[in-house]
């Protein structure tokens, strides 16, 4: 499919435009580059039915995303489950409640996926052999095995402090992992000195224009998943608050390009209190973002003290009428285990977040109880077992005897009879 | 003591190549307002049409951001270091 529905990149602060390169920041005002579209070409050419026929995955919206060709990496990356969360409603005293479980998403268990088979897919349009990424632990988990999938050498860069089963997650597949004595901040920044010394395409810094492309997948399919309707509520975890603006950008281009009725709809923002920039401005009132040097959080995969995209992220909860909210690592464990124990989905710590956050957006009334309510879950919590584990119980361990185990069901009923 | 402005790579080609230059004045605005004169052309590429310290800059002042100083009011003094660095996207 040898397609022009992606133009150019195009400066969000000037609107000066781009050839699709791998460059990131506008030469003038240093403002971020995104992906602009023909949009009238994909109106004409886009509609339910085409999109109803092609494979499940987040490929079926392929005129929305920014490569020139058919897609070469991460062919069957998205269309996760769109659960209908019945329990978790019930727990949180709403009326329709769903939850897009991207902890299932292909192949490594979360959303950043979509980004990467994006950036990856025009990496390779681009020239590159050898690919890289700054991470909090998903993306890198994600370059590395796509990279390997497509014959791609990596370099994953992660804070030193990361889960053991994050990293793990990556060294599995062959990459260059390489731990920095720092925050994510201060990987970044290392990250951005590396791209333009080496000329490697890095997805999050310069491919960033075509990584950030790939979370609309996520709202697209929430939109499809509902019967082709925007939810009136999405609950968004924010890091550099790069999630947040695209699945608003994928609900306002899912009208723009015909293939849903215009609705109100508001996007609310979900961070840890450890490190809670985006939120803090939210509820100030104000869009200057304060960094914060030290993030301090089990939520390490929402630890960006200086988000990219805090700015434009703030400003679509305020637009759409959306909240931000901010949880304790208590709050976050907490939520895991409501998600967990309701639905039977085990998200990893920012999943939690969400949860948490939509718990008191809802007991707050910014979140109203009769409004179909989406939350974003992203990441699996496999790969943060060991913020759970110590607020686990363990198992209750007995002899393969038929008597222990009597014993021990008596012991639990307090006496009743036990019942078959 | 000359008050420090140091200037990133994409803004040399404004300052003659220097990566530092000497500042004059005793707030942000007259620094940016001379650097302006002494290097035309600078001036937008820091400031937008309203006068504001475009979004994606940030200027320090001994290493403080001055958007959470003063903003173009911070005072300086001499001796003063001042950087400009363009945000990092990323993450």
């Amino acid at each position: 499919m040898a397609t022009e529905f992606f133009s150019h990149l195009k400066c969000r602060e000037c609107g000066r435009l781009y050839p699709k390169k791998a460059i990131h920041v506008c030469e003038f005002d240093f403002g971020p580059l995104e992906a602009d579209y023909d949009y009238n070409l994909i109106r004409s050419q886009i509609s339910r039915a085409r999109i109803e026929s092609r494979p499940q995955s987040m490929w079926r919206y392929r005129e929305l995303l920014p490569i020139d060709g058919d897609p070469t990496v991460g062919l069957q990356v998205g269309f996760t489950p769109l659960v209908k969360a019945r329990q978790l409603a019930q727990a949180l005293g709403v009326k329709e409640l769903y939850v897009k479980n991207d902890t299932v998403n292909y192949p490594t268990l979360s959303f950043k996926d979509r980004v990467v088979s994006v950036a990856l897919s025009r990496a390779r349009e681009l020239g590159f052999k050898i690919v890289a990424c700054a991470s909090t632990g998903n993306l890198a988990n994600s370059v590395a095995a796509n990279a390997a999938a497509s014959g791609l050498k990596s370099y994953v860069l992660i804070p030193a402090d990361l889960e053991a089963s994050k990293v793990l997650n990556s060294l599995v597949y062959g990459t260059n992992v390489i731990g920095i004595h720092g925050a994510y901040d201060q990987v970044n920044r290392l990250c951005s000195e590396i791209a333009g010394k080496y000329g490697w395409g890095f997805v999050n810094v310069n491919l960033r224009p075509y990584y950030a492309e790939g979370s609309k997948t996520m709202g697209y399919e929430i939109i499809e998943q509902l019967g082709w309707k925007i939810p009136a509520h999405t609950v968004v975890p924010m890091a550099s608050g790069s999630l947040l603006t695209k699945i608003c950008k994928s609900y306002q281009e899912a009208v723009r390009v015909g293939l849903v009725e215009e609705s109100h709809f508001s996007i609310h923002g979900a961070q840890a209190t450890g490190c809670n920039p985006i939120a803090l401005a939210h509820k100030a009132g104000t869009d200057l973002i304060k960094p914060q040097p030290k993030p301090n959080t089990i939520a390490k995969s929402l630890a960006i003290g200086t988000p990219a995209d805090g700015y434009y992220a703030v400003n679509v909860m305020r637009k759409t009428g959306g909240s931000a909210e901010d949880v304790s690592d208590a709050e976050i464990i907490e939520g895991i285990k409501l998600l967990a124990e309701t639905e039977g989905i085990f998200a990893e710590t920012a999943g939690g977040v969400t949860t948490a956050c939509a718990r008191k957006l809802i007991e707050a009334g910014k979140i109203p109880r009769d409004e179909p309510i989406v939350l974003c879950i992203t990441g699996n919590g496999l790969k943060t077992a060991e913020a759970v584990q110590p607020h686990l119980p363990s198992p209750r361990l007995i002899k393969p005897s038929l008597r222990e185990f009597d014993q021990l069901v008596a012991a639990e009923l307090q006496g009743s009879p036990a019942t078959v | 003591m000359p008050i420090l402005v140091s200037i990133p790579t994409p803004l040399r080609g404004l300052t003659k190549n220097l990566d530092t230059v000497n500042g004059t004045g005793s707030t942000i605005e007259e620094i940016l307002a001379n650097l302006e004169k002494e290097y035309p052309g600078i001036g937008e590429r820091l400031v937008d049409e309203e006068g504001r310290i475009r979004r994606f800059v940030n200027i320090y002042v001994n290493g403080e951001d001055v958007r959470f100083l003063q903003d173009k009011a911070t005072p300086v003094k001499d001796n003063d270091e001042i950087s400009i660095v363009p945000a990092i996207a990323g993450g």
